[in-house]
C-alpha cells in the first residue's frame, strides 16, 4: 500500500489495536500452555516408535497366512449392522418427527418434550450407547445395531422434523380443501415434500454409520472393530494395516453406491457431505 | 368433455400407464429394501425374538443405572427422592450423594474440553495450510492438487478411535494420543471443506494481486484469505462441537479424557456413577453446542 492512499483506509482506534494484541497474545499463551499441559514433547520420543510401527505395517510378506475369511465376514457384518441400525432408525424417526414438528403438533409442552428426547438420544455418542447395550444385551452385533438405532433416531427425527416444518403449506391446504382425512393430508400433502430429504438423509446416515460401526467392535458390539482391536493388542501391525485398508475400501464403495443412488432417486447433489 | 372424448381417453391411458410404472418402481424399491433387511438380519443374527428377549434386560440395566444400594445388605432404591433431594454427600438419594465424585468428573470434563480445543486448533492450522494446494482453481499444478486431496482423504477416513488406539503405543497412554488422532481427523475433514470454500472464491482479487506482481503466497494471503475467513472460522467452531463429542469417547482406548473414567465405572458396574457421568457428558455436549451456535451466528454477523 503506497503512502498516498494509506490515509484513506479506515484506521482502527488505538484501544482496539491494543485489545487485539492482548487477545492474540492471550490466545497464543493459552495454546502454549495446552501444549505443555499435554506433554507435547512426548511427540519427539514417540515419532521414532511410530516410524517403527509404520514400517511393520507396510510389510505384507505374510499376506497368505492371514485369516481373510474371518476378516471379510466381520466387514460384511459391520455393513449389515449399519444398514439395519439405520433402517430401524428411519422407521422409528419418521412417526416421531411428526410429533416434534411445530406445524403438525401445536402443543408447546408436548413438542418440547419430544425434542428433548431427540437431544438425549443424539447427545450421547453411538460408542457410549454401544457400551451400555453391550452390558444390557451381551456381546455381539445386536448391541451395535441397537446403539446405531438409538443414536441415529435422535439425529434423523430432528432433521425430519425440521424438514416438515419447512414444507410448503399450499399442498396441504389443497388436499384439505378436497375434504380429505388428516392421515391423507399427511400422506399426500407432507410426505411427498419431505421424501427427497428423507432419502438423502437416510443414505447419508448409512454412509456415516458404516464408518462409525467399524469402531463399535472395540467395545464388543460386533463387526470389524473387534478383529482390529485384537490385532492392535497383539501388535500384529501388518494385519492392522490390512484391516484399515479393508475399511477404507468398504467405506469408499458404500459412498460411491450411495452417491449413485442419491443421483438416481432425487437427481440432486447431497445435502450434507 | 365426456369420457368418450378421444383426448380424454388418451389422457386416462397415459395417466394409468405412468401410475402403474410408478407403482412398480416403488414396489421394486420396497422389495429390494426388504431383501437387504432380511440378508442383514440373518448375517447379524438379528431376530425379533432375540430383541424381545433383550428388552427386559435393557430395562433392568437402565433401572440399575438409576438406583443405588447404600450398603451391601440394603435393598436397591431410586437414586433420587424428593425427601432427600438437597441432602449432604452422606445422605443417600440426594443429588450430592449421586454426584459425590463431582470434582473428579469436573476435572476430567475440563481436560476433555481442553483436549478438544487443542486438537481443533492443531487440525485447523494443518487444514488451513493444506486447503490452498487442494483447491483446483488456486493451484495450477494438477499433481500437487491430487496428492494433497488424497492425503486429506486418508486423514479423514481412518476412524479416529482406531488412530488413537494405534497412537497409544508410540506416544503412551494419555491425552496426547487422543489429541493427535482427533487433530489428524480434523485436518482431513476441515481441509476438504476449506478447499471447497476456496474453489468458490472470487478470483478477481487474486488476479489483481498477480497483476501487481504478488507471489503465490501473497495472492492467497491478500486475495483469498480475507474472503474466506468467516467461513473458515464458522466451520472451525462447528468442528469444535464435533471434537468435544469425540474427546468424550477417545478415552476408551486409553487416550485421556472422561471416556477413560466412564470405561472404568462401566467395567466395574458402578451403576449410579455410569448414569452420573453420562448425564454430565450430555449436559456439557448440549451446552457447548448452544454456546458455539451463538458465537457462530455473531461471528458471521460481525465479519460479513
Amino acid at each position: 500500500m503506497s503512502a498516498s492512499v494509506a490515509h484513506l483506509l479506515p484506521r482502527p482506534s488505538a484501544s482496539r489495536v491494543v485489545l487485539r494484541w492482548v487477545l492474540g497474545f492471550g490466545a497464543f499463551a493459552y495454546f502454549v500452555y495446552l501444549l505443555w499441559l499435554f506433554d507435547f514433547d512426548r511427540i519427539f520420543t514417540g515419532l521414532p516408535k511410530l516410524w517403527v510401527i509404520v514400517r511393520l505395517m507396510i510389510d505384507w510378506s505374510r499376506f497368505a497366512e492371514w485369516d481373510h475369511a474371518e476378516l471379510i465376514r466381520s466387514m460384511v457384518e459391520t455393513v449389515a449392522m449399519a444398514f439395519l441400525g439405520t433402517f430401524l432408525a428411519v422407521i422409528i424417526a419418521l412417526p416421531l418427527s411428526f410429533l416434534g414438528a411445530r406445524n403438525i403438533v401445536p402443543s408447546w409442552v408436548f413438542r418440547f418434550l419430544t425434542r428433548r428426547i431427540f437431544d438425549g438420544c443424539r447427545g450421547l455418542d453411538q460408542f457410549i450407547w454401544a457400551l451400555v447395550f453391550v452390558r444390557a444385551v451381551g456381546l455381539g452385533p445386536i448391541a451395535g445395531i441397537l446403539a446405531i438405532m438409538v443414536a441415529e433416531t435422535g439425529v434423523l427425527a430432528k432433521l425430519f422434523a425440521e424438514a416438515i416444518e419447512n414444507i410448503d403449506t399450499k399442498q396441504v391446504d389443497g388436499i384439505r380443501s378436497t375434504g380429505a382425512s388428516r392421515i391423507a393430508e399427511l400422506r399426500y400433502g407432507v410426505v411427498p415434500q419431505i421424501l427427497p430429504v428423507l432419502i438423502s438423509q437416510a443414505l447419508y446416515s448409512i454412509e456415516s454409520n458404516s464408518r462409525e460401526a467399524t469402531i463399535l467392535g472395540l467395545v464388543g458390539a460386533g463387526g470389524i472393530g473387534l478383529r482390529l482391536s485384537e490385532r492392535i493388542q497383539i501388535n500384529a501391525w501388518d494385519q492392522v494395516a490390512y484391516v484399515i485398508v479393508l475399511i477404507l475400501i468398504t467405506v469408499a464403495t458404500i459412498d460411491t453406491i450411495s452417491r449413485w443412488l442419491r443421483l438416481r432417486l432425487i437427481g440432486g447433489p447431497s445435502r450434507r457431505s | 368433455m365426456t369420457s368418450a372424448d378421444p383426448a380424454w381417453q388418451l389422457f386416462e391411458q397415459r395417466f394409468g400407464a405412468m401410475r402403474r410404472a410408478r407403482r412398480t418402481e416403488t414396489l421394486l424399491i420396497f422389495v429390494i429394501l426388504g431383501l437387504l433387511f432380511a440378508v442383514s438380519a440373518v448375517w447379524t443374527d438379528f431376530s425379533p425374538g432375540r430383541v424381545l428377549e433383550g428388552v427386559p434386560r435393557i430395562g433392568e440395566y437402565f433401572d440399575k443405572l438409576f438406583s443405588i444400594q447404600p450398603s451391601q445388605s440394603a435393598q436397591p432404591e431410586a437414586v433420587l427422592a424428593w425427601s432427600h433431594l438437597f441432602g449432604g454427600v452422606k445422605e443417600p438419594q440426594s443429588i450430592a450423594y449421586w454426584f459425590y465424585r463431582f470434582n473428579v468428573y469436573a476435572a476430567l470434563l475440563w481436560q476433555t474440553i481442553q483436549m478438544a480445543i487443542l486438537a481443533t486448533v492443531l487440525g485447523y492450522c494443518a487444514a488451513f495450510a493444506l486447503a490452498f494446494s487442494a483447491a483446483r482453481t488456486l493451484t495450477a499444478n494438477r499433481g500437487v492438487v491430487f496428492v494433497t486431496r488424497r492425503m486429506l482423504e486418508l486423514m479423514r477416513t481412518i476412524p479416529q478411535v482406531v488412530l488413537a488406539f494405534i497412537f497409544v503405543w508410540p506416544f503412551g497412554i494419555g491425552p496426547l494420543a487422543g489429541i493427535l488422532a482427533i487433530a489428524i481427523h480434523t485436518a482431513g475433514s476441515l481441509g476438504k471443506l476449506f478447499s471447497e470454500l476456496n474453489e468458490n472464491a472470487d478470483l478477481r482479487p487474486v488476479e489483481g494481486i498477480r497483476s501487481a506482481g504478488g507471489s503465490w503466497l501473497a495472492q492467497m494471503r491478500y486475495g483469498v484469505v480475507p474472503q474466506m475467513l468467516p467461513g473458515f472460522l464458522s466451520y472451525g467452531l462447528l468442528r469444535f462441537e464435533i471434537n468435544v463429542r469425540s474427546s468424550t469417547i477417545i478415552g476408551f482406548v486409553g487416550a485421556g479424557g472422561i471416556g477413560q473414567e466412564l470405561k472404568r465405572v462401566i467395567g466395574f458396574n458402578i451403576y449410579e456413577e455410569v448414569s452420573a457421568i453420562c448425564i454430565l457428558i450430555l449436559l456439557i455436549v448440549v451446552a457447548i453446542d448452544l454456546l458455539s451456535e451463538r458465537v457462530r451466528h455473531r461471528l458471521i454477523g460481525a465479519l460479513v
